[in-house]
């Protein structure tokens, strides 16, 4: 009962929701199991089109492992042809570039009211794709779809440049222009929320942009790309595609027409971006992996701890790039953390998503089911302690039991390498200065948490802990208002939050020389 | 053409009441006074007159709808925007009834009215867009220290708003003040309370919590006082004459040093250079003093012309004045309605009177147009010199005051010669001479060849006697929050 109680209220704090959440009998009704895929194909100049070649490429349900739909595969002629409809879009005296700065702010506004208006709908068919559980999807993805969006509606005319105190007879001051062309690559783990965290900057600066779609979940993208057209904005503001990375992706980062990138995805890709860009000096973000340690004092509320820490590994299937995967616990509370870890583990339902008691869906793909197998497999050989799960569950589509591995030591490839799925790691600490060593030996900087009641503890620990987002007491705060990223491997740049304007802006210094300045 | 003779649409008015806590509420004392129609003399209706007693309600309840405990304290950001937002909706969604009130009251033309509303709106939107971007600092100090800065809301603010754009004032005040998550007193002047008491049922339709925006009719010298010396309440923000201001201030720092910000008059200056395009630079100076019947606190109402082109401007003026139609504002030809009451309208004819004893020439209009309401006919007077009282004194009324020069160095002197400073203008192609204006200009706002273009994102206010602080803009802000540092020794 108070497990229950904790997990709404750990939700709530998690991604503080400002919308309802619903009853069980309301969401109930909602559910339409077999949503209707309405769009398929890609999305330039405000058109559904076919690929250029012809080709589409398969959508599974990774509840089942059967086939939803096809969905058009972008080749690079497409990614071409995107490009020039964004680059159009963008250039001088074009309706976007003349543009009143609010009526960017109003077109966003209205997105957000459309999907607002299909949220069970997008919910639904998120779920469909993705295999997270339908009150997730309902609860906590769509509705910070909208709040992300809303923030940045804000933002348009209110981005200053600086007139500047400067020596000599100058007027000089500062434009922040938008930075151009944008290719944006999105991955599969909140396909919608991701798509809206690039959304957001991009047209709150003005920019034109390529968005491509993540090849196992592409539904709910092109879904919404109908309500970018629905919502008004001009043709080629928005593009929106779907196809693979090695191709499709691969062109977009190539292409001499597009001025910066914004990639979500493994680190081991994001490296192979990077270089890329570099060859021709694009601009680029990136936001990769994470192995982020989770440290839980002997001062903490245990109660909160133990469900803070359940949710900040297994939420999203595991499937999260800041998801707490080492659970550092003061060696006093140790064993009766870990007690009560088993058994909230064991209560971890998992299930058809679109039942409403269950907490964890599928995997998205075999293959990433067969990589968690193997990891749980190196977990065993390394001499951890497997407590529960540690197999698949069931023989369709691709689930995971929820797995707990108490005593795993720092070499152990579960320790080390990044897992992405539902699979807890326990270790156990002595003092401060050793778990912060130990927390921040890592390639990895994206997320950390801490649990104290000791203020001064959680200052200086949040403070030495070399990551983006520090959580205290909490975990997952996603607001709008607060900036994410990752430090060394995790990431380059900022989302959310006016930090991340920057990476989508140029600045422009305007000098002109005037006959006598005066203060 | 138009006649002054106007024939209002029937309106039902709504809301006559004070509006506190969500709820209306009759004067304490129970008095009522009469709202007029300047179209037509008449009046339109009776308003209940708050007084200190109804003050006293109003502070009771804002302070505890600003309670730490209470559902707008605990409100997220995000969520007062949506509100706010959900109030610019509906502004937008009933602009057909109140624009027809807005004239009804005010006497500006219908279409007028329409763009004042669609301006409120925006500007209510502009700042439900700032809610959740209000941020403090976290600043590098010793190794030992957490310091960091809190924006949090101020508390209870009074605002006091005037005549001349009834809407529009009301929503430069709400604005930042409720992105800033404060509470509100606002006192619709007495001769305009009408738009502002239907405004007030759209608040509570939109959900805001009782208590956090009051809405007090009353008068200047009861009710406005009663506000700006008011123990309890934290902040008093006040647009009108300077007169008043200074009233406002030394009350606010007699009673509880409440801050104080302050739009005042002004006696703006435009300066028309030998380069500008002199059809052009006549409309834009037109527009400059006439928008609005004159009554702007921005009216351009010293316009410099340079010799050179000094007769062909006055040429081009009379013309544009006297194409100027005068009448009834629900008349959709109509360009300029009445003054607001007779007491301004006395005023104006008076400053006409003085204009001509002092010796300026009157080039047209000079006297009222038509019998009933308080119409004036667009007047000008040229060969005006700085020392007339037409040219020192802010008018409010269609009068354009054009006075010669043929110095650039002595021009900005005599521009910058006055105890206002709110705005001015200038109009020239030469980069290096507008850039030499707009540094030496001693005004809130310099047009560079434009003028009275406000947008919510650029702040607005007065330097000297027109007031302190600044409205619109992220600048708009700074009013309306109070800074708190806090530092954490770590042990």
């Amino acid at each position: 009962m108070l497990s229950k109680l904790l997990s709404k209220q750990v939700l709530n704090q998690g991604l503080r929701l400002t919308t309802r959440t619903l009853s069980t009998a309301s969401q109930q009704k909602l559910v339409d199991r077999k949503p209707d895929v309405k769009y398929q194909k890609l999305f330039i100049n405000n058109e559904f089109v076919d690929s250029l070649g012809g080709s589409t490429f398969e959508v599974l349900n990774p509840a089942t492992g059967d086939v939803i739909t096809e969905v058009a595969d972008a080749s690079e002629k497409d990614i071409d042809r995107a490009v020039k409809a964004a680059k159009d879009a963008f250039r001088l005296g074009s309706e976007w570039r003349r543009m009143d700065p609010a009526g960017r702010g109003v077109l966003l506004n209205r997105l957000a009211d459309l999907i607002e208006r299909d949220r069970a709908y997008l919910a639904a068919l998120e779920t469909l794709n993705n295999g997270k559980p339908f009150k997730d999807s309902y609860n906590i993805d769509i509705p910070h779809c909208i709040s992300v969006l809303r923030y940045y509606a804000g933002w348009p005319d209110k981005m200053n440049g600086k007139v500047l105190p400067v020596a000599g007879d100058f007027f000089s001051y500062t434009r922040r222009e938008p930075v151009g062309v944008v290719g944006q690559i999105i991955p599969w783990n909140f396909p919608m929320i991701l798509l809206c965290w690039k959304i957001g900057p991009s047209v709150a600066t003005g920019c034109t942009s390529i968005i491509k779609l993540d090849e196992h979940t592409p539904l709910t993208g092109l879904y919404t790309a109908k309500l970018i057209e629905e919502a008004g904005f001009p043709p080629g503001v928005i593009n929106i595609v779907s196809g693979d990375g090695p191709h499709c992706g691969a062109s977009l980062v190539k292409h001499p027409d597009v001025h910066k990138i914004a990639f979500t995805g493994s680190t081991q890709v994001g490296k192979i971006i990077g270089v890329e860009c570099a060859k021709q000096v694009k601009r680029a973000t990136l936001e990769l992996g994470g192995k982020s340690p989770n440290i839980v004092f002997a001062d903490c509320d245990l109660d909160l701890a133990v469900e803070m820490s359940h949710f900040a590994l297994f939420f999203n299937q595991g499937q999260c790039c800041c998801a707490g995967s080492r659970t550092y616990v003061d060696e006093k509370i140790y064993d009766e953390f870990v007690q009560r870890s088993i058994e909230r583990t064991k209560r971890r339902k998992v299930g058809d998503p679109f039942d409403d008691s269950t907490e964890q869906g599928p995997q998205i793909s075999h293959e990433q089911m067969d990589k968690i197998l193997d990891l749980i497999e190196s977990g065993r050989r390394n001499g951890a302690k497997l407590l529960t799960g540690g197999e698949r569950h069931g023989d369709k589509g691709f689930f995971v039991q929820p797995t707990l591995f108490a005593d795993v030591q720092d070499n152990h490839r579960i320790a080390r390498e990044e897992i992405f799925g539902p699979v807890m790691q326990i270790l156990k600490f002595k003092s401060i200065e050793e778990v912060v060593e130990r927390a921040n030996d890592s390639e990895y900087g994206l997320a950390a948490s801490v649990f104290t009641k000791d203020l001064d503890k959680a200052i200086v620990v949040s403070n030495a802990l070399r990551a983006g987002s520090v959580w205290v007491n909490t975990y997952d705060n996603f607001d709008p208002v607060a900036p994410f990223g990752g430090f060394k491997h995790s990431g380059l740049g900022r989302e959310k939050s006016e930090y991340s304007l920057d990476s989508y802006s140029e600045t422009k210094c305007v000098t002109m020389k005037i006959s006598e300045r005066n203060s | 053409m138009s006649s002054t003779d106007s024939n209002p649409p029937k309106l039902d008015i709504k809301y006559t009441q004070i509006f506190i806590n969500n709820d209306w509420h009759k004067a304490v004392k129970g008095k009522t006074f009469p709202v007029i129609n300047p179209s037509t003399g008449e009046e339109i209706c009776q308003v209940e007159e708050a007084t200190r007693a109804d003050v006293d309600k109003a502070v009771e309840a804002a302070r505890k709808a600003f309670d730490v405990e209470s559902p707008w304290r605990k409100l997220e950001p995000a969520a007062r925007g949506n509100l706010m937002r959900k109030f610019a909706q509906l502004l937008r969604r009933d602009i057909d009834y109140l624009s027809k009130l807005e004239t009804l009251n005010n006497g500006k033309p219908v279409g007028n009215s329409e763009g004042d509303i669609y301006s409120a709106a925006n500007c209510i939107d502009y700042y439900a867009g700032w809610t959740d971007k209000i941020v403090g600092e976290t600043i590098p100090g010793a190794h030992d220290q957490v310091i960091f800065t809190r924006h949090e809301p101020i508390g209870v603010c009074g605002q006091i708003i005037p005549w001349n754009f009834p809407i529009a004032m009301m929503a430069w005040k709400l604005g930042p003040a409720l992105a800033c998550g404060n509470v509100i007193i606002l006192k619709p002047a007495e001769q305009t309370p009408l738009t502002a008491l239907y405004c007030a049922s759209l608040i509570k339709e939109a959900g805001f919590p009782p208590g956090v925006v009051n809405i007090i009719p009353g008068d200047g010298p009861e009710c406005g006082h009663a506000i700006a010396a008011h123990e309890h309440i934290d902040k008093v923000a006040f647009t009108g004459s300077v007169e008043v201001g200074k009233k406002v201030q030394e009350a606010a720092a007699k009673s509880n040093l409440k801050r104080v910000s302050l739009e005042l008059g002004g006696k703006s200056p435009l300066i028309i250079c030998e380069d500008a395009d002199i059809d052009y630079a006549a409309e834009v100076a037109h527009m400059a003093l006439f928008f609005n019947a004159a009554q702007t606190c921005t009216a351009a109402s010293r316009t410099y012309v340079h010799a050179k082109i000094y007769d062909k401007f006055i040429a081009k003026s009379i013309e544009l004045a006297q194409q100027r139609i005068v009448g009834d504002p629900f008349d959709s030809n109509t360009v300029q309605g009445p003054q607001i009451n007779e007491s301004q309208f006395d005023k104006i004819l008076g400053y006409i009177e003085s204009g001509k004893k002092d010796g300026a020439k009157l080039e047209c209009g000079g006297e009222r147009a038509g019998s009933k309401g308080y119409f004036i006919k667009p007047t000008i007077f040229s060969d005006v010199k700085d020392d007339m009282q037409i040219a020192r004194e802010e008018i409010f009324g269609p009068i354009m005051s054009v006075l010669k020069f043929d110095s650039y160095d002595d021009v900005i002197k005599r521009a910058n010669d006055s105890t206002f400073g709110l705005a001015a203008g200038v109009i020239t192609n030469d980069l290096t001479r507008s850039m030499m204006f707009a540094q030496r200009l001693q005004a809130g706002t310099v047009w560079v060849n434009t003028y009275h273009s406000v947008s919510n994102q650029a702040p607005f206010g007065g330097f000297k006697q027109s007031g302190h602080g600044r409205e619109l803009g992220k600048y708009g802000l700074e009013s309306y929050y109070e800074v708190k540092t806090v530092v954490v020794k770590l042990v």
